[in-house]
């Protein structure tokens, strides 16, 4: 009846997680108990959950990604505390099981759901809006991706307290994530998570790469858009292109395990190095579909910061499209040690020094705008410059790795975790801390607290080089990463340094938490009623803020790039008089939570083989697909009177306030 | 009022580097024991100190202009729509470029100098060792002198040692971190790395690649002898009255363990190390095999393994063959 599962799948006798379940269920309960007491259920379905919105789906990316946040720094906080103590003999806190799951989780989550949605929101929130358009090509798609995004965190949540996460390391490699030697259902949860989370993201990717292509105001042609856009429709076809080699290769894997094939197995002719092949294949170009928004970030704050035009603008579009086509013949270099060939291994060295080219420019182009700019050092401002210094170490670790010769020495060891966190966290997240004070108000209607978002970066920023300098020092040493436990006792003080910069970087978490706070109280104080607080160049900003649900009453104009800059230049003159028209708009949908908790079902009932329920939530997918498609009345119009009187609303609070 | 903070930061930064600097000297990497670390020391240095030119650079301007080009500095000069200059943008191509054009020079020469697949030149005859990685531990067969034993290994100073590497389960890395090289063991695949040591002493050795709950315990010791105390070494394992036998004897060392103790085997079946290699080219009936039984070998000889499919082209390019002229 419930295949696999039983009760002995509550892991009730490990503290850690009994209290992890209590207060997850504890705050749910409380979460679902205050939306009923205040009646909000109606709101929350209509308004947020149904809708197709792209400015209420990008909130809604970011909301699930900050929690998700909160629960793989937890993870990263428990492997700093076993590896500060476990040195020399001693067995710390984390028993080796219950330890792999969690660097396997961490991994999984800050990539999977926390960088990812993080860039899917920003531009969910930004992209449209900078385009001048209404929405994205395909909002129910929006909203189904958006979907199945959250119903995999979620699923993913659940195996904290049933079951068993994956204890293979992030990328599963075959074949220890084989039934053979994970006969759990920890991968199994890695599975369908990622699988289903991973369709919503290809959704993603087709449909802004439509909308980028075909939904541009009149007037901006592809060299007249704003460099997020164009980072943007770069991670897009990033997405369409190495995706599905992720879903097929999961896939094979799903074959070997429910299906006794033997794709990646040892024997039987399956091949190990295969998986590992197109696991990377997949993985490398995913780093950069998370690092090319935040470069498109960096380029906007710069820019509005400095008061000045983006220096070589041609030149950074062209670094990006390189950067595009290079990744994906890079992938190699993530197993130099392998054992291929000397021609083979130095073939992908070389490859992957060449994108340090593109990226190089990038960064002294963000410099040149600086350069005779009027820069104002606010807190993305910092955030960026933070990133520029921290992204170029990590950008030369990166090159170091890239060396063959040096990689036999360096590779699998802690020179690798530090490498990378040099480049996520310096680049993808200080990106997104950027990007969110930036575009806040845009979302929202105020600003965020600036000395709050100030100490906030001022704690990540030491955190990270105290956190990840000792991880360089270490492997030096020879200290592997995903290490339990490690005899060489001298290694201990170095460990406990990364660990005050764990608890710096959670510091720098808590400020971001208050800085929400302290803005949410001071909402009025800090409110934007002009939709143009920064003073911008791009068209976002003639929006108002929030801007009304359909974006723009009249469809901008676009004649240069920065043109909204360039039209607050020449005085404003809009078509202020032309009349209002009928706005084409799509209504809410509930297929997308629909299709979703059928699939978070299906995911569910797969781990744990209830092959009945499977069978029904399958087929609960396909009808509510078929519902959805064969239903026409998923468009109307907003009468342009109804476009006036809300123009003139907004137009009402702007002169208020002035 | 950024100034302090900036301060706080660049103080912070020199700190941390001191720090490094003083640390790295005595370590593994940085205090290489074998030819091929050296080599490997100086890389990781010259690469270092090449990207120093760009890298250094990038961190004073970043903060000379975040600071020069404040708001408050009505002083500085402002251009707004200053945005290009072919003078810069040369520059900014030009100069990553030419650091990228040396690197790739050198990455190209030391891929093929470092190659882990290339035997080293050297008058002493060269030594063979067979590394097994298993759940968890590293069995060591030496096969000219027939013995074998669990997570210690020990060969002579100044002679070139052929490391031949596989998995008897999953993915591994056999990594000595003060001799060099890395390689993955991998079941069903004939890896190899070369290294030599030039001085005696005892090294610690691992594997890097995560392969589960045991993981942290495979480790061993590598000891590198003189001539005299290696044959002594050897003697003393032959003494043993353990031996190892395949498939039986295999399949029992093979069981999962964790912090395995050192073991001892005065005797080892002949082509132990092929006939588990093979083991893994031909399917055994899935339904019958237990997870911890090694395969029957189908074919039971030396021929088999080496005309495997599972040997990518470009590993047979480049030398990677059974023969030990490999990538002369």
């Amino acid at each position: 009846m419930f295949g696999k599962l039983s009760l002995e799948a509550i892991p009730y006798h490990e503290p850690i997680l009994v209290i992890a379940g209590l207060v997850g269920i504890l705050g749910g309960a409380a979460l679902l108990g205050a939306l009923t007491y205040f009646r909000k259920w109606g709101w929350l379905w209509n308004e947020w959950f149904t809708s197709v919105d792209h400015k209420k789906l990008g909130i809604m990316y970011f909301i699930v990604a900050l929690i998700m946040l909160l629960r793989g720094f937890a993870d990263a906080l428990m492997m700093r505390v076993q590896q500060a103590i476990a040195a020399g003999g001693s067995a710390g806190i984390l028993p080796p099981d219950h330890y792999d799951q969690i660097f396997t989780a961490h991994g999984v989550i800050m990539i999977f759901f926390v960088a990812m949605p993080m860039v899917i929101g920003l531009m969910n929130l930004v992209v449209p809006l900078q385009i001048g358009a209404r929405d994205v090509a395909f909002p129910f798609l929006n909203n189904l991706s958006f979907w199945l995004f959250a119903v995999s965190a979620l699923l993913i949540n659940v195996s904290l307290f049933v079951g068993e996460f994956a204890t293979t390391g992030w990328l599963a490699y075959a074949p220890l994530s084989g039934i053979e030697y994970s006969p759990g259902v920890g991968v199994d949860y890695w599975i369908w998570a990622l699988q289903i989370s991973g369709i919503g993201t290809t959704l993603t990717g087709i449909n802004f790469f439509v909308t980028i292509l075909k939904m541009r105001t009149k007037g901006m042609t592809l060299f007249r858009m704003p460099i997020f856009t164009w980072t943007s429709l770069c991670a897009n076809v990033l997405i369409i292109a190495s995706f599905p080699i992720l879903t097929a290769t999961i896939a094979m894997l799903t074959l070997d395990r429910y299906l006794g094939m033997n794709f990646f197995t040892n024997d039987m002719g399956g091949n190990v190095m295969m998986y590992v092949n197109l696991i990377w294949a997949w993985g490398h170009p995913e780093v950069y579909i998370l690092i090319l928004p935040a470069f498109g970030v960096f380029s906007e704050v710069i820019a509005t910061f400095a008061r000045k035009r983006l220096f070589g603008y041609h030149t950074m579009v062209w670094a990006t499209i390189a950067i595009t086509v290079l990744s994906f013949i890079v992938w190699l270099h993530h197993f130099f040690t392998m054992g291929a060939g000397a021609n083979v291994n130095a073939f992908f060295g070389i490859m992957t020094m060449i994108i340090a080219i593109p990226t190089g420019v990038k960064v002294f182009n963000w410099l040149f705008t600086i350069f005779r700019g009027r820069l104002e050092l606010t807190s993305p401002v910092l955030w960026t410059l933070g990133f520029i210094i921290t992204f170029t170490i990590g950008g030369m670790t990166g090159v170091m790795l890239a060396l063959p010769a040096a990689n036999f020495v360096l590779h699998n060891s802690l020179f690798v975790i530090a490498h990378f966190h040099n480049v996520i966290v310096g680049g993808v997240v200080f990106g997104m801390m950027a990007g969110l004070t930036y575009w806040f108000p845009k979302a929202f209607g105020f600003t965020l607290d600036e000395k709050w978002g100030k100490r906030s970066f001022w704690c990540w920023i030491i955190g990270f080089y105290v956190a990840f300098m000792p991880l360089y020092v270490l492997s030096f040493y020879g200290a592997a990463r995903r290490m339990n436990s490690y005899p060489n006792a001298e290694w201990q003080p170095w460990f406990i340094v990364a660990l005050i910069g764990a608890l710096l970087i959670a510091a720098g978490i808590a400020c971001t938490l208050i800085q929400f706070y302290v803005s949410v109280r001071n909402r009025d104080k800090y409110a934007d009623v002009t939709g143009d607080p920064w003073d911008g160049r791009t068209l976002e900003w003639a929006a108002s803020s929030p801007p009304a649900f359909y974006n723009f009453a009249r469809l901008p104009v676009v004649g240069d790039i920065d043109s909204f800059w360039s039209q607050k230049q020449r005085g404003n003159e809009q078509l202020e008089d032309a009349p209002y028209t009928d706005i084409h708009m799509p209504r809410n949908t509930v297929a997308g939570p629909i299709i979703s908790v059928f699939a978070m079902i299906f995911g569910f009932a797969m781990v744990w083989h209830i092959w009945w329920l499977a069978g029904f939530s399958a087929i609960g997918m396909l009808v509510s697909f078929l519902m959805r498609v064969s239903n026409d009345d998923i468009d109307y119009y907003v009468p342009a009177a109804e476009v006036e009187r809300i123009e003139l609303a907004h137009q009402q609070r702007v002169e208020a306030q002035a | 009022m950024q100034q302090p903070f900036y301060w706080r930061r660049a103080g912070t930064l020199v700190l941390l580097a001191l720090c490094l600097l003083l640390a790295g000297c005595s370590s593994a990497l940085m205090d290489p024991k074998g030819v091929i670390g050296e080599t490997q020391r100086s890389l990781i240095l010259s690469s270092f100190g090449l990207m120093l030119i760009v890298v250094i650079p990038v961190i004073v301007m970043t903060i000379v202009f975040g600071w020069y080009y404040r708001r408050s500095n009505t002083m500085a000069e402002y251009l707004p729509d200053w945005a290009h200059s072919n003078w810069i943008e040369a520059i900014v191509w030009l100069v990553p470029v030419v650091i990228v054009a040396i690197l790739g020079v050198i990455t190209w020469k030391s891929s093929h100098d470092l190659d882990p697949h290339r035997a080293l030149e050297s008058d002493v005859a060269e030594l063979e060792i067979q590394a097994v990685a298993l759940d968890w531990k590293w069995l060591f067969i030496y096969p000219e002198q027939g013995i074998a034993t669990v997570n210690e290994v020990a060969f002579p100073v100044d002679t070139p040692v052929r490391f031949r590497v596989s998995s008897g389960s999953v993915m591994n890395s056999f990594f000595i971190p003060q001799l060099g090289s890395q390689i993955y063991a991998m079941a069903g695949m004939d890896n190899d790395v070369y290294l030599q040591a030039n001085e005696i002493g005892t090294y610690g050795g691992r594997s890097t690649n995560y392969s589960g709950a045991g993981f942290s315990g495979m480790i061993f010791d590598a000891h590198v002898t003189s001539d005299e105390d290696f044959d002594a070494w050897v003697a003393e394992v032959e003494q043993s009255p353990q031996t190892l036998n395949y498939p039986e004897g295999y399949s029992e060392l093979a069981e999962r363990s964790t912090f395995h103790p050192v073991e001892y085997f005065s005797d080892v079946t002949p082509e132990f190390y092929e006939r588990l290699v093979s083991s893994f080219h031909t399917g055994s009936d899935p339904d019958t095999e237990t997870q911890d039984a090694p395969r029957a070998p189908a074919v039971d000889s030396n021929e088999a393994y080496q005309t495997t499919d599972n040997q990518a082209d470009g590993e047979a390019e480049d030398g990677q063959t059974m023969s030990n002229e490999a990538g002369e």
